[in-house]
């Protein structure tokens, strides 16, 4: 069967079962692009090239599917490298396509040329320049399984045009085998991490992203409650155990909960699982678990003794070790210990009720953590929840309750302002009729604010909190605390109307900027069927609490009482 | 925890833009590379890439997991001193004199050195060894009149 390089693209993308394709034309893709318009992939038109990546990415966190991306060479290549770098961060599995120069220019500064391999090379998990348009199908076959296996990441492949218009013969490539032997767990180890469990007086679970991505969700609520452990998360990893469960210590680390924090610091075994301890969650390493028994069980042999030296270490992805895990204790290999915890879990609640996650509320003005309570309470926490960057994500994670895993979509590792609403869009577009939100704040919202014109053409119901400080709050926040508040260009003295704005690209435009404004704001924009910007002044000043300070330990974190006073 | 001196051996794919990701992994997480030495092997299909870096074992260990994660890296290989057996080549274009002439064909044969051109006035001499042993040769040569020299990466090869 003769078939073009761009033939043979469409048809590669309908064998990963590709249902969506995020992307935007250009010179040189445009033989792909007329196959696209005679094939019935569905392609969704983005207003910038880092809007399609992040899109794709939504898309990929909320469904745990790969996410699809095509550009064009040049800037259109280059546009992607943020989206591409989020995801390698979070390990999030998208494959970026890329249109390049033709082969016989390559190299020579041609119009719209960019290394683009080059330039991605540190930020992708694997990329591919393909050559010959013999290699194509089976490095899209690589690309797809590279970007879903064993910790997930973005792939790039970069598409000449001269390839993409040869024509061969074409023979299907055969599927590759379902398992990598590379990445068959081990094990062996298992029965030691429930031996040293047994003699835990103090544990704690603590788990990340890896859990989500691993799909192991329900055997890690299953262990957990089995062996009556509390548990604390990254924000990678919100949502893989019930925030309402009263296990649920709420998120550690920088802007953690001050009992995660000090169980962390306190615990004698700590279970870290599918995480890679980031600087923003073990802050000054020395004093991070000083007196716990580390045990670390993830897929990436990299993350191990990484950042947080461990005493038993698991090379698995979750699932298989959490289910093997259930599997002992249930043959009554792990002996409870004596109270099952009881003295352990009085003196958690003790630093619960000491250091509850708690605001000031106000009844002049709106606090934006009073706006993520209502939405959380209108929700009912069904809801699939994309932030920005910032204070807003931080509030996020805080007060709204991740029951179910891919309902949290945040920019955890690169931290991308302008990340969360073309995420909401590819969320949607996995899920037409789940209710998308994007919490938001009003400098976040701007970086990728052209893809409402993306949800108007797609008519997506995406809602959008802004709340509104007119602020970069967290950097103001922060130099609040450590430059004498020398607010250098954090307040946005001008901003755009929103409300306006949302019309302007035929959305539904609201504003509340009274506490008792809030609700009614929520339930209107919340019920209103189509793209909704809701804007809510809030106060200007408020800090994210608690918070430990960069380099200090976990355990001393400030609580923002002095808020509390004013 | 003790710096030293490591010898890694990547067996890699035969591709033009290997080279760039071991070099990226190592520099992009602000490991040095002290040498480098790349060439294909019996087979076409791969290469062998021996590079020397320092560091404590923590270091190198985190450096070969990263290595590890490169889709065309086949295998790492942390050679020791004792389990392989290394060597390296370097040119060396000497000045030649009446004074130092004996003294430099004396140097040859003691370093068991070969001359590779000799002209009335400059010569050439290949050095090969492990590392330490170049470097002392050298050290005795430079009195008498080194030009410019070229070494290449250490190579190493598991006993």
């Amino acid at each position: 069967m003769k078939l073009s390089g761009s033939q043979i693209f469409i048809r590669s993308l309908q064998e990963e079962e590709v249902d969506i394709i995020f992307g935007y034309p250009g010179g040189a893709v445009i033989d792909i692009y007329d196959e696209l318009h005679k094939s019935n992939l569905r392609h969704i038109l983005a207003r910038h090239e880092q809007g399609a990546v992040h899109a794709a990415d939504g898309y990929a966190r909320a469904s745990g599917k790969v996410g699809a991306c095509i550009v064009t060479s040049g800037p259109g290549a280059t546009n992607t490298v943020t989206g591409i770098a989020n995801a390698y961060m979070d390990s999030i599995p998208v494959v970026v396509f890329t249109g390049q120069v033709p082969t016989a220019l390559i190299g020579t500064d041609a119009f719209q040329e960019a290394d683009i391999t080059g330039i991605t090379r540190p930020c992708t998990k694997h990329n591919f320049l393909v050559r010959r348009v013999s290699d194509l199908a089976e490095t899209i076959r690589d690309a797809f399984h590279i970007a879903r296996s064993g910790r997930p990441g973005p792939v790039l492949v970069d598409l000449p045009k001269d390839v993409m218009q040869a024509v061969i013969d074409y023979e299907p490539v055969p599927r590759p085998s379902s398992t990598d032997p590379a990445h068959k767990p081990d094990l062996t180890r298992l029965p030691d991490v429930l031996d040293l469990m047994s003699m835990a007086k103090r544990p704690v679970i603590l788990l990340g992203g890896g859990v989500i991505l691993g799909k192991a969700s329900d055997e890690l609520g299953e262990f957990a409650r089995s062996v009556r452990i509390p548990v604390t998360s990254t924000l990678m990893g919100l949502g893989a155990f019930p925030g309402t469960d009263p296990l649920w210590l709420g998120m550690l680390g920088m802007h953690g909960t001050y009992f995660a924090n000090m169980a962390i610091s306190k615990c004698d075994v700590l279970i870290a699982i599918g995480v890679r301890f980031d600087d923003r969650v073990t802050s000054k390493i020395d004093t991070f678990a000083p007196n716990a028994k580390v045990i670390h069980i993830d897929i990436d042999p990299a993350s191990i003794d990484k950042n947080v030296r461990t005493d038993i270490s698991i090379i698995s992805d979750c699932m298989p070790a959490l289910q093997l895990i259930n599997k002992l204790i249930k043959d009554k290999r792990f002996v409870a210990p004596e109270g099952r915890h009881d003295d352990w879990i009085k003196q958690i609640s003790q630093w619960r009720s000491e250091g509850p996650l708690t605001y000031c509320h106000s009844s002049d003005v709106i606090k934006p953590q009073f706006v993520v309570e209502k939405l959380y309470e209108i929700t009912q926490g069904n809801a699939i929840i994309a932030t920005e960057v910032g204070q807003n994500q931080m509030w996020a994670a805080q007060f709204y309750k991740f029951d179910h895993p891919n309902t949290f979509l945040s920019s955890g590792g690169l931290g991308t302002m302008g990340y969360g609403f073309p995420a909401a869009i590819g969320a949607q577009l996995a899920f037409p009729d789940k209710l998308i939100v994007d919490i938001a704040g009003d400098g976040s919202i701007q970086m990728n604010i052209q893809e409402l014109a993306t949800a108007a053409q797609y008519k997506l119901p995406v809602k959008i909190v802004i709340l509104n400080n007119g602020y970069l709050g967290m950097v103001r926040q922060w130099q609040e605390l450590f430059y004498e508040k020398r607010y250098s260009h954090t307040d946005m003295t001008f901003q755009p109307d929103f409300v306006r704005l949302a019309e302007a690209y035929n959305a539904v435009g609201l504003r509340a900027t009274r506490p008792e404004e809030v609700e009614s704001v929520l339930k209107q924009g919340l019920s209103t069927p189509r793209t909704v910007i809701m804007d809510f002044h809030v106060a200007r000043q408020e800090g994210v609490y608690p918070m430990v300070r960069p380099g200090d330990s976990i355990a001393e974190m400030d609580m923002g009482r002095r808020e509390m006073i004013n | 925890m003790e710096k030293k001196a490591h010898i890694i051996s990547l067996l890699v794919s035969n591709k033009p833009d290997v080279l760039a990701r071991v070099s990226g992994i190592l520099g992009g997480r602000g490991y040095n590379i002290d040498s480098l030495s790349v060439n294909t092997t019996m087979s076409t299909e791969t290469s062998k890439i021996v590079l020397t870096t320092t560091g404590d074992q923590a270091t190198i260990t985190k450096i070969e997991k990263q290595l590890n994660k490169l889709v065309d890296v086949l295998q790492v290989s942390d050679l020791t001193e004792d389990d392989s057996v290394q060597n390296e080549l370097a040119l060396v274009r000497m000045k030649l004199t009446k004074e130092n002439k004996p003294d430099i064909l004396k140097a040859v044969e003691t370093f068991k050195a070969g001359i590779l051109i000799k002209e009335q006035v400059c010569c050439i001499i290949k050095l090969s060894g492990k590392p330490d042993e170049i470097e002392s040769a050298l050290a005795h040569l430079k009195p008498m009149g080194i030009e410019d020299t070229v070494r290449t990466g250490t190579i190493a090869l598991k006993k």
